[in-house]
């Protein structure tokens, strides 16, 4: 077996109780004290996360926004420096390569951050397809640390600790270059997260990492600040649905089937990967859609599990959990078109025994703004 | 990380209570804590017969599904309704309000193959 690798921060898990797995590669804390407990304290307070195993990757040249526009299924032109973008990159058959975030730093100058454990097929994927001479593409995944702050008390804690004015930035915008109190290197500050809830996600040279975080866990904890895993990390984005590649997005799940038509541009005023398939499914409809279903009988879908109408095998469960929020046993679940309609029932195939459910609306949880 | 003296326990992480000719049938502290929350706990119905190293339910953790493997062969005899709707009770006090089954081993059911505490305090250890 590969060693696995750890993040700059591994060192300050044990200080506050981590239990660490093996994520794709990567030794990160499931927890720290208890899903339930975490995800609550994210919900009502604000969590720490180090997500620095996210990859980042720099595309930089006079073609950079052209060669995005061919690769990417979002509209790139509509990037102006200090937004940021969330966009799906898709093969010729509409299949997802990967969902990810592209910052737009400066004309011709892009940072995407990518899913951990597709940095390198990322990578290889757009340098295979970089027909611009004058575009570079940059694998930078270990120069930096990505701490997210998520909670509604997120801008409370993180301002103790700049002058920057955060109410400044809007969602899914950022500021680069900021500057906290006794921390050498400037930061990047942007409003998103994946948790369903306001915060910030911070990148910082990885010398100062630990530095951060342990100075954001210090002067949040009067707010209730506690380090969250990757657990609650999972129940979170499942509740705000937000896809989870491999789960709700994979090589064989296009973003339109995903319930991510938002995120494609078809009518953008450049060809890209996947356009013809995504176009076809955008007009008519894909044959399937991922619908949130809530168990009448008692049992939690889990990932994998075959969804049923009578004897008919019409999808499976893409992720599915024991909702830390609502205390109900819910999930997603792809299938066929003509039953995602609210009110339908399925039956989930729960290992050996067959289980009612229902086809609900999500986002299971919305925060109130 | 508790680990009563009086109890028997299997490499599958379940304890086993000697009460007369019947055996209640639990998971142990080290097990909860690994697993994490418990949210939902599946248990076979009494009447049922179950077979020893083989799954007789599920125990579900916010992130997973772990199977429960019987500890020995009977037939189950009593079952513990309550985790139904209180399965923090394992996290809670896995010897005692999160029993799970009481079992009337079968004839050649073997106890002598369980650990004590000393041996499966060794191998959690190792493991």
């Amino acid at each position: 077996m590969q060693e696995l690798k750890r993040t700059p921060l591994f060192p300050e898990y044990e200080k506050y109780g981590a239990k660490t797995i093996d994520f794709g590669g990567w030794d990160l804390p499931v927890q720290f004290s208890s899903i339930k407990h975490e995800h609550e304290v994210t919900r009502t307070k604000a969590g720490l996360f180090d997500v620095s195993h996210m990859g980042e990757i720099v595309v930089k040249g006079q073609s950079s926004k052209q060669f995005l526009q061919k690769m990417v299924t979002n509209d790139v032109s509509k990037l102006t420096p200090n937004r940021a973008q969330y966009t799906v990159m898709c093969y010729e058959d509409g299949g997802s390569v990967d969902d990810f975030l592209i910052y737009m730093m400066e004309e011709n100058h892009y940072l995407l951050v990518v899913n951990a454990a597709n940095t390198e097929k990322d990578y290889d994927w757009l340098v295979q397809h970089n027909d611009f001479s004058d575009v570079t593409i940059t694998n930078v995944s270990d120069q930096y640390v990505q701490l997210a702050l998520q909670g509604p008390k997120a801008e409370e804690i993180l301002q103790k600790l700049t002058d920057t004015d955060l109410s400044e930035i809007k969602f899914f915008r950022f500021k680069d270059d900021v500057h906290f109190t006794d921390i050498e290197s400037g930061a990047l500050v942007s409003r998103t997260g994946y948790t369903g809830e306001d915060g910030f996600e911070i990148y910082i040279d990885a010398k100062d990492g630990s530095q951060l975080w342990n100075a954001v866990l210090e002067v949040g904890k009067e707010d209730g600040l506690e380090p969250i895993g990757l657990g609650a990390r999972d129940t979170l984005r499942f509740e705000a649905n937000l896809a989870l590649y491999g789960q709700e997005l994979s090589k064989d799940i296009t973003p339109i089937e995903a319930g991510l038509s938002f995120a494609v541009k078809v009518k953008k005023d450049a060809d890209f990967i996947g356009k013809d398939v995504l176009k076809e499914q955008k007009e008519n409809g894909p044959a399937r859609k991922l619908v949130g279903i809530e168990m009448i009988d008692k049992g939690i879908p889990r990932t994998g599990y075959p969804v049923f109408v009578g004897d008919e095998e019409v999808g499976f469960v893409t992720s599915g959990t024991q909702s830390p929020t609502l205390n109900k046993n819910i999930g997603l679940a792809l299938v066929k078109s003509e039953l995602a309609t609210e009110g339908t029932e399925v039956v989930v195939q729960v290992r050996k025994r067959k289980l009612k459910a229902i086809v609900v609306p999500t986002p299971f949880y919305k925060r109130d703004k | 990380m508790s680990l009563p003296k009086e109890l028997l326990y299997s490499e599958e992480h379940e304890w086993v209570k000697k009460e007369g000719d019947k055996v209640r049938i639990g998971i142990t502290d080290f097990a909860q804590d690994e697993l994490g929350d418990i949210v939902f706990v599946e248990l076979p119905e009494v009447g049922d017969e179950i077979e020893a190293d083989e799954p007789f339910g599920s125990v579900e953790s916010v992130k997973t599904v772990s199977e429960l493997y019987a500890p020995v062969s009977g037939k189950v005899v009593e079952v513990n309704e309550e985790l139904e709707d209180s399965p923090e009770f394992v996290n809670e006090s896995p010897y005692e309000k999160a029993w799970m089954v009481v079992v009337e081993p079968s004839d050649d059911a073997n106890l002598d193959d369980l650990l004590t505490a000393e041996k499966y305090e060794e191998f959690i250890q190792e493991d």
